[in-house]
């Protein structure tokens, strides 16, 4: 089954081109570890969910893009097309001459319903030219205006037109310390529409990402080209080919069905963050290696202690132990030290990978009490390696780890809101205080429903 | 991709202009290699085919034919505007693009508003009009002139609400120079005063620039420069502070190289929205992220760095010490100590080979040393833009939404007052048709509120951050 990527505004189509790129060079990876039937099999799955062929043999991705101003659409579909290994469709992009100044409300109410057919019409386009279709990937930053607010129209819209697909939005957590003003703005009103119009949100922290660049791959000067590489890797290991069941040779159909059903058990909870491990340079991985014991170890400490890479695990979080009496509910005010799981999927490509002994991610104390862990845990597997990484191991988990940013977002923009500062930018094109203070109470219940998750 | 029109008014305003449409077609000619005509340069020009002998139809693509700038040049004496019209610039402007008179408005901004507004409003709508019928999508004016004159400070804020009225989504960024100390026109604080009320009430954003801080700037680089220290290291090429090179052979007149930086900021203004860059920003993202509060839209802004640093491979020092700069009340366009005031918000455009980590090592280093308000602890926005200034291998510019405004406006309220109360001059505006002695009382009290905002804001400076107690959910 196939996946439609719809790339908005700036940060949404520089993602989207390193996400295809990524996912082309790992299936034209010298396989080594498996067989050349098996690689063709993974190839063949990887080019069916993201691409299509056209006649001249060369791949087209399975994408849209659309942005308001079209210097960062150009740059994109010049930098696919220059590379002569894949490229985006020639009419697969949607462009206006002005952005959106950084203002959600103006891509919300402005150019969302000014050019709802137009977008509409491409992603239908695109839709038709699947076999079968899983759903979509909306690719978006929170802290922009096109991104976030056309973003939020556009997955509503998508709800309406293709009620019977899924929606994962793959989300761009501004930097904390400002790259846009009205940021938090932007991200509460993006997070609450999405709250309602998608089916799950994956969301990638700049913050987070740009220490992985930093002390795991050692760049000296990072630059949001590295950062987005970063990303596609993560996200890369997550979605490409593995097999539907133990024992099985036939690559799974349909990942995204099998995601949201593994880590969406209910609407309340829907933000779902990814850990990749090992990530490092490429120079210093020909000297590197690794153990699945050692890997899955540090994997199941990152969850637990809430850790985004594996440089400065705090190895002395630990699980509750079950059987205690609990000791009330956390506070979400107060540090949360363990991470408490709702749902976990773990992911493991490579050499040995029958041998990788998971056990340790099925503790029922890492999961609260709705689901039995061999409900609350999945895990996928592929012997055929991803990217240069001889073994690599991911974690998609729907657990507290976004609680703490989400309140310290979500408290920043109610202290700006409390002094009606910036609130003239958005009631000029049609908001209302009303629209601000429903995304507030929304979020709140969802800080509030993610910090009372206990054992 | 969207066009921007200069409306340059007044003797101030067109000097500068003219500094800047210089600059604008030397960085193009540096960037565009081929000569083809691209949405970069249709940001400020147009191309035409002068062998058409009609309303020169602009064309769209291909080969570079002959670049017009998108201006309209205004001025009430004939000497500015001709001499540019006789100078090597003067097959960039459209001769049709241009309104003079012979008079002048004898430093009198009720003569520049009143006289001169009503007798050519016509003229100036039908121009403007012009010039925007020739864009594809016209984002922003930008307004130059200065307060103190006549023409400038009168007719150029009679513009503001002719271009409110017309083009209401259209940006309206006004480059305004304000009078210094030894300003030699008498009634320059009378004029200041007088068009700051149509500021605040029309314009979207202001940038303050002061005659002396430019002076302090041009003469602490000419004294580094002569004295030998950075050698080899300053490319005199620079175009920042230097006139070689460029198209219009003036002899070095005082004004040049302060007029040059002005330029310079409204260049760097608008290149992420010209060139390509990994963190865009357009103009209307300056306004959304600039002004909190719409009274609030004055910006003081710096530029650095003054002079070319050496070469490619630049040490991380370097590059910090451009950040640094940005923040010293010596790089300030304006007489103003950011540092020492409170930030509303902060925008740093910055251009060359800068990534986002040092952006964003030099914000953290930098932050601890400046306020920002309660609310706004982290009003940062960030802009990285590839192309960087020709001459230079990076540059930075800081937008600053901060209180130290306040003193300029405190200064100028009070040199008003001490001629108002003695009534002086004021006969000469009040028998102008149309001028009423309530405009001055109006004006007074336009800027004296305007100024308790920035106090309101100042007293919150040592207060604790309030903490505001959050919306509680059922569960």
């Amino acid at each position: 089954m196939s996946i439609v990527t719809v790339q908005l505004g700036q940060c949404g189509n520089q993602i989207g081109f390193e996400v295809f790129d990524a996912l082309f060079r790992d299936t034209q990876c010298s396989p080594g570890l498996c067989s050349k039937r098996e690689n063709e099999a993974y190839q063949a799955s990887c080019k069916e969910r993201f691409f299509r062929e056209e006649e001249n043999g060369v791949p087209v991705a399975r994408a849209v893009l659309v942005d308001m101003e079209p210097k960062v659409i150009n740059q994109t579909l010049s930098k696919a097309g220059q590379s002569g290994r894949w490229k985006y469709g020639q009419h697969a992009c949607f462009c206006q001459r002005q952005g959106s100044g950084n203002n959600w409300a103006y891509g919300y109410s402005v150019h969302g319903p000014k050019h709802e057919e137009s977008i509409m019409n491409l992603i239908q386009k695109e839709v038709e030219k699947c076999d079968s279709l899983s759903g979509f990937f909306i690719i978006m930053s929170m802290a922009g205006g096109t991104g976030s607010g056309l973003g939020a129209f556009v997955t509503q819209k998508l709800q309406d037109q293709y009620s019977s697909s899924l929606k994962m939005n793959q989300i761009i957590w501004p930097y904390r310390t400002g790259e846009v003003i009205v940021q938090n703005y932007n991200s509460i009103l993006t997070l609450s529409h999405l709250y309602r119009s998608s089916d799950a949100l994956l969301i990638h922290e700049n913050d987070a990402v740009h220490k992985i660049c930093a002390k795991q791959m050692n760049i000296k000067q990072i630059s949001f080209r590295d950062l987005n590489q970063v990303l596609a890797h993560q996200l890369g290991n997550v979605f490409q080919p593995t097999y539907s069941e133990d024992g099985s040779s036939h690559y799974r159909r349909d990942p995204l069905g099998d995601l949201m059903e593994h880590l969406v058990p209910h609407p309340e909870f829907k933000m779902l963050g990814v850990r990749n491990i090992p990530q490092m340079s490429e120079n210093f991985l020909a000297y590197s290696t690794f153990t699945w014991p050692g890997l899955l170890k540090h994997l199941r400490q990152m969850l637990i202690s809430g850790a985004k890479m594996e440089e400065g695990i705090d190895w002395q979080v630990r699980p509750p132990f079950s059987g205690l009496p609990p000791l009330g509910k956390m506070s979400v005010h107060k540090d949360l030290h363990f991470n408490t799981s709702i749902a976990n999927l773990v992911i493991l490509r490579g050499k040995d990978v029958q041998s990788a002994d998971v056990e340790g991610f099925k503790d029922p104390a890492l999961y609260t009490s709705w689901l039995e862990p061999v409900h609350a845990f999945s895990m996928w597997k592929t012997p055929r390696a991803f990217d240069k990484y001889e073994k690599s191991a991911a974690l998609v988990s729907n657990s507290q780890l976004l609680v703490k940013p989400l309140d310290m977002l979500v408290g920043k923009a109610w202290n700006m809101f409390a002094s009606k500062a910036y609130i003239h930018q958005y009631t000029r094109f049609g908001m209302e205080e009303e629209d601000f203070l429903d995304s507030f109470t929304l979020l709140e219940q969802v800080v509030a429903s993610y910090g009372s998750l206990g054992p | 991709m969207t066009q921007s029109v200069v409306v340059q008014v007044g003797q101030c305003g067109n000097q500068i202009g003219c500094c800047f449409w210089d600059l604008a077609l030397r960085e193009h000619a540096a960037v565009n290699q081929k000569g083809i005509y691209d949405d970069a340069i249709s940001n400020f020009f147009r191309n035409v085919d002068t062998r058409v002998v009609s309303d020169g139809d602009s064309i769209s693509k291909g080969r570079i034919s002959s670049l017009k700038a998108r201006a309209v040049l205004i001025d009430m004496e004939e000497g500015v505007v001709n001499e540019i019209l006789q100078g090597p610039l003067r097959d960039v402007f459209d001769s049709k693009q241009l309104i003079t008179d012979i008079s002048g408005s004898g430093n009198n901004w009720a003569v520049g508003h009143k006289v001169f507004g009503s007798l050519y409003q016509e003229q100036i709508l039908e121009k403007l009009r012009k010039s925007a019928e020739h864009c594809d999508c016209l984002q922003c004016f930008f307004i130059i002139h200065s307060m103190g004159g006549g023409t400038g400070s009168g007719l150029g804020t009679f513009l503001l609400k002719v271009l409110e009225d017309e083009f209401p989504e259209v940006y309206r960024f006004v480059t305004a120079v304000y009078p210094s100390n030894e300003d030699d026109v008498i009634t320059s604080p009378y004029n200041s005063m007088l068009a700051m009320k149509e500021l605040n009430e029309h314009a979207d954003c202001v940038l303050p620039i002061d005659n002396q801080s430019l002076f302090d700037i041009i003469s602490k680089i000419d004294l580094v420069v002569n004295s030998g220290k950075l050698g080899t290291t300053v490319k005199p090429k620079s175009l920042v502070t230097s006139n070689v090179g460029t198209v219009t052979k003036r002899h070095k007149k005082p004004f040049d190289a302060m007029n040059n930086i002005v330029a310079n900021l409204l260049l760097s203004l608008t290149s992420s929205a010209r060139f390509e860059g990994s963190l865009n920003m357009d103009l209307n993202e300056i306004s959304m992220n600039l002004v909190p509060f719409p009274q609030l839209h004055y910006l003081v802004s710096s530029l650095t760095p003054l002079y070319t640093l050496a070469d490619v491979n630049i040490p991380p020092r370097r590059l910090d010490q451009m950040f640094s700069d940005a923040f010293s009340k010596d790089h300030q366009l304006i007489q103003a100590d950011p540092r020492h005031s409170l930030y509303l918000a902060c925008a740093l455009i910055v251009r060359g080979n800068v990534q986002i980590s040092d952006l964003r090592r030099n914000i953290e280093r930098l932050k601890p040393a400046l306020q920002f308000v309660s609310w706004n602890q982290e009003g940062w926005k960030t802009s990285l833009c590839s192309v960087p200034p020709v001459g230079h291998s990076h540059s930075l510019l800081a937008l600053a939404n901060n209180t130290c405004v306040k003193p300029t406006f405190m200064e100028l309220r009070e040199r008003f007052m001490r001629l108002y109360k003695k009534k002086a001059h004021l006969h000469h505006y009040l028998q102008v048709d149309g001028m009423e002695e309530s405009a001055f009382a109006e004006a007074v009290s336009s800027l004296s509120a305007l100024i308790q905002e920035y106090n309101e804001l100042d007293a919150t400076k040592s207060m604790p951050v309030p903490d505001v107690p959050r919306l509680s959910v059922a569960m």
